[in-house]
């Protein structure tokens, strides 16, 4: 038989994966396990994505991951303190939070929260009560590797339900802590997130490691945004250099629906973010923002895609990309645009500044278009900041670098202004600002 | 929409015009390929023993190749064994002159309303005319021979100028670029050679046609463009084929090396069949086109316009190793009926302060496809490198696509590179204005067109653009709603 791509890999998760089917005691015959087991198999047969794959060309992970992971059958995380939850905070946001160590919510670190019309749930505790109905609906494992790895570990995470009508008023936050002991640890996170018609939620989730350990996050959020309603989600990952994490967003959307997602991405070894967005009903508005802000050697890769499957329907992209030192961008949107979905408006936007010779971009802008009567463009650019510019403000008697901080937070701000929450598009700017001081 | 239907109805029904065969006794070979048949291509070409060997050498690389799967092209596999490598028209002797050649070789091109005699005559375009592989009749070579410039027939260019075609055959697309240029580099059967040396500027257009001819016909043509410093040349080629139910398969290649200073302007009109309105039969083109700006200062430029082919694989591509070298890009490509077009182009800058210029007008009508492949990239020592591309879609009907594929990639700061795209039909207001002004819908549409086109259009050499504009409105006409 060929040698799979990332054969070391999957021979440790064989046996992890006999050890977790072995802990699930009587809930191995649920329809939910059986799930697991055919990832797990389409995982085993089709092996890890290797170099040439076209959607992974540029995001070797698979290598790195032979490289730096043994994947134990389980790891211990590490005591984490409430100031340690503090610290990765943000400031001045007022959210209800729900702490994971290692992907698994501690119930301690957490808020108490009891909000009218909202049910969480610990995926665990809805795995045991087999009332995971979004479960491998909207995030398919035949399609990704990563997604299959997750599926077959499925365990942790939320289940969070928002009733019809539900108003949330203030956002769900979602804090991410890797820690552990050991030299490298992993961890598995499934987040099911269903959203009742003419609902209105927003959802943040935050990444974080505790510097140390090399480790490994494969997250999956299956998201379905029922008729009317609004949800915004916010991803803000700042991992330790030494992060690896990948996550692959899925999310669904009913008819006149609005849905929002804020990509941000700060630092780490390797990061992947897939989002996907189906536009499964006529009147949907999807909007994607993302931002970008890389140093050292880190590497992020945004892959975007949009799905419009019916008529009228409207979905702006942009994704703005700052890379300083040998970091590497890569962004890669695909907008479809299939033979029903007449009358659709769909804009993708990728602008990039390079700051040194060392750092590269690579830029994929895709349109696959069937319908005819549809408006679709997209752009992207890719350069230093304007000569002009600074000139300009030099010639005013500002200094270079902090001419060049100002261009810079201008660049950004593009972006950051589409944040709707105040506390986070500080948060941003004090990250932007604190790098560019060094 | 009923009146929208009908014209749809009336074009989509129209005929390939330039369809149909003309009798010529062939010297062709057994069909399939094994070295015995490169033998065989080689021995009648009367080759030199370095050329049969580089030749093999291709074969066996070939062999080991795979087809390429990823562009966006759907079709049935061909059997490289059920094709025939070369087949040359029938001539007792080398014509001298153009009364030695076969009358009915000569009214093949009355037909296509390029005349040589008239050609010769009136114009002055130096045509080297390729039917089915072999050259016919060159014209001007003296007047070409007096500055220098050296344009002939791939075959005899090995027999008069083996040290040049030595020097640079496979230089710019080697022999193991990919599966087509390996098939090509083992069988090709002939195509166009042209020399301008350091500092001379050709002084008329170059022009060599086409045709597909005899059935069952694998055209495998090499083209060769050198240009010493400080020149300057305008190639134009053009190709239309008669009509056939059997795909036929066309796999040429082009090379194009530009010394310091000079320009080389490449200019190509492809109306091959492109099938009938159920897809049947039509013209696989597997092009491999590739230009090198070696020397500082130098210049290469595409210009297309796709109106042909059954299905089209062609990415006009520019390495831009000189400083200050510049590429463009200029392309329409228009697809009907089942159609399917992948083309683009790649820029690769090298140099420092290189420029590159992308164009790229596609138009999909009918239950085509029509993708948009590219690629830009800045390596790290090409300073102060500029790109600015832009790729437009207009779609004629819901039944057709239009695709995208653009890939930037960046590794120097001081690059600019900036890309767009639009997709979208023709505005009803648009039209609508037209009309108010008593221009027909009609008339109107390929108004519009045209227009959209016209950024293209314009690159191309005077008699191309007419031929051009001819073409777009026969294709289009009508065809939108």
């Amino acid at each position: 038989m060929e040698k799979l791509a990332g054969q070391k890999v999957l021979e440790s998760l064989k046996e992890r994966f006999q050890a977790f089917e072995t802990s699930l005691n009587g809930h191995s015959n649920s329809a939910a396990h059986q799930v697991r087991k055919a990832a797990f198999e389409n995982l085993q047969t089709k092996g890890l994505p290797h170099a040439k794959h076209e959607e992974y060309k540029f995001f070797n992970l698979t290598k790195a991951l032979e490289k730096n992971f043994n994947f134990p059958q389980s790891s211990s995380p590490a005591k984490v303190n409430a100031d340690t939850v503090q610290q990765f905070g943000i400031e001045g946001l007022e959210a209800h939070k729900l702490v994971f160590i290692n992907g698994v919510l501690s119930a301690e670190l957490s808020d108490n929260i009891a909000i009218e019309g909202v049910s969480i749930e610990a995926l665990q505790d809805a795995f045991n009560k087999e009332n995971v109905a979004l479960f491998n609906t909207e995030a398919q494992f035949e399609e990704d590797a990563f997604v299959a790895m997750n599926t077959a570990f499925a365990q942790n995470g939320i289940q969070i339900t928002v009733a019809d009508k539900a108003i949330v008023e203030k956002p769900i936050m979602l804090q991410f802590i890797g820690a552990s002991a050991e030299e490298s640890f992993d961890y598995q996170v499934r987040n099911l997130i269903n959203i009742g018609k003419l609902a209105e939620v927003t959802i943040i989730e935050k990444f974080d490691t505790l510097e140390g350990a090399s480790s490994f996050t494969n997250i999956v959020n299956e998201i379905s945004v029922a008729e009317g309603a609004q949800a915004k989600y916010y991803k803000i990952e700042n991992d330790a250099a030494n992060t690896y994490h990948i996550a692959n967003t899925h999310v669904s959307q009913q008819q006149n629906s609005h849905f929002t997602a804020n990509t941000i991405a700060l630092d780490g070894a390797m990061v992947r973010n897939n989002l996907n967005i189906k536009l499964q009903a006529e009147n949907c508005e999807a909007h994607m923002n993302g931002l970008y802000v890389l140093g050292d050697k880190t590497h992020v890769d945004n892959h975007t895609v949009v799905d419009h499957m019916m008529p009228n329907a409207y979905s702006n992209e942009l994704y703005k990309g700052i890379m300083d030192d040998k970091s590497k961008g890569v962004f890669n949107g695909k907008i479809f645009v299939r033979q029903d979905a007449q009358k659709t408006n769909a804009f993708q936007s990728n602008k990039n500044i390079l700051l040194t010779n060392d750092a590269t971009v690579n830029t994929k802008p895709q349109l696959e278009i069937w319908a005819d009567d549809v408006k679709c463009s997209h752009g992207c650019t890719t350069g230093q900041l304007d000569r002009d510019a600074l000139f300009y403000l030099q010639a005013r008697g500002i200094q270079k670098d902090k001419a060049r901080a100002i261009l810079l937070h201008a660049f950004a701000s593009d972006v950051i202004e589409n944040f709707e929450i105040e506390a986070i598009q500080q948060y941003v700017e004090a990250i932007i600002t604190e790098r560019l001081a060094k | 929409m009923s009146n929208d239907d009908q014209i749809l109805e009336e074009f989509t029904s129209k005929e390939y015009e330039f369809g149909w065969t003309v009798d010529l006794e062939a010297d062709e070979a057994p069909k399939g390929l094994n070295e015995d048949i490169i033998h065989f291509i080689s021995a009648k070409k009367e080759e030199p023993q370095w050329l049969l060997e580089w030749r093999l050498k291709a074969f066996r690389a070939w062999q080991k190749m795979e087809e390429p799967t990823w562009p966006n092209v759907d079709y049935p596999p061909v059997d490289y064994q059920d094709l025939i490598y070369y087949s040359a028209p029938k001539q007792k002797t080398k014509p001298k002159s153009l009364d030695e050649v076969d009358p009915e070789l000569l009214a093949t091109f009355e037909k296509l309303g390029i005349s040589l005699t008239e050609q010769k005559r009136l114009t002055g375009v130096a045509v080297d005319a390729v039917i089915d592989s072999v050259s016919v009749a060159t014209t001007f070579k003296e007047t070409l021979g007096e500055l220098g410039i050296i344009f002939c027939s791939f075959s005899e260019a090995v027999q008069e100028h083996p040290e040049l075609i030595k020097k640079h055959l496979g230089s710019v697309v080697p022999i193991t670029d990919n599966y087509f240029a390996a098939l090509n580099s083992a069988v090709f059967s002939d195509g166009s050679f042209c020399y301008i040396p350091k500092g001379v500027r050709c002084p008329m257009e170059l022009s060599t046609y086409f045709r597909i001819n005899a059935a069952n016909t694998g055209q495998f043509e090499r083209t060769l463009i050198v240009a010493e410093e400080g020149s300057y040349v305008s190639y134009l080629e053009g190709c239309t084929a008669p009509m056939r139910d059997e795909n036929q398969l066309h796999a040429a290649v082009v090379e194009i090396k530009a010394a310091a200073d000079s320009e080389v302007k490449y200019s190509t009109v492809q109306n091959w069949y492109p099938g009938d309105k159920n897809g049947k039969g039509g013209i696989y083109n597997f092009v491999t086109k590739r230009g090198i700006c070696e020397g500082d200062r130098s210049k290469i430029s595409w210009t297309q316009v796709e109106t042909g082919s059954a299905v089209t694989w062609k990415y006009p591509s520019c390495i831009l190793k000189g400083d200050y070298s510049q590429g463009e890009f200029y392309s329409v490509a228009v697809t009907n009926n089942y159609q399917q077009a992948d083309t683009g182009t790649k820029m690769i800058h090298i140099g420092k302060n290189t420029r590159s210029r992308i164009v790229s007008k596609g138009i999909s009508a009918g239950k085509s496809q029509n993708s948009y492949r590219g690629q830009v990239k800045v390596m790290k020592r090409a300073e102060n490198a500029r790109n600015f591309s832009q790729c437009d879609s207009l779609l004629m009907g819901d039944k057709c696509g239009a695709h995208t594929f653009p890939y930037i990639d960046i590794e120097n700061q001081s690059a600019q590179v900036e890309h767009e795209a639009t997709t979208s039909k023709i505005g009803e207001d648009q039209i609508f204005y037209c009309q108010q002004r008593g221009i027909d819908e009609e008339s109107a549409v390929a108004l519009i067109v045209n227009g959209y086109a016209k950024e293209v259009l314009n690159k191309l050499p005077m008699e191309f653009a007419v031929e051009a504009q001819k073409l777009l409105a026969l294709t289009l006409e009508g065809s939108v709603g």
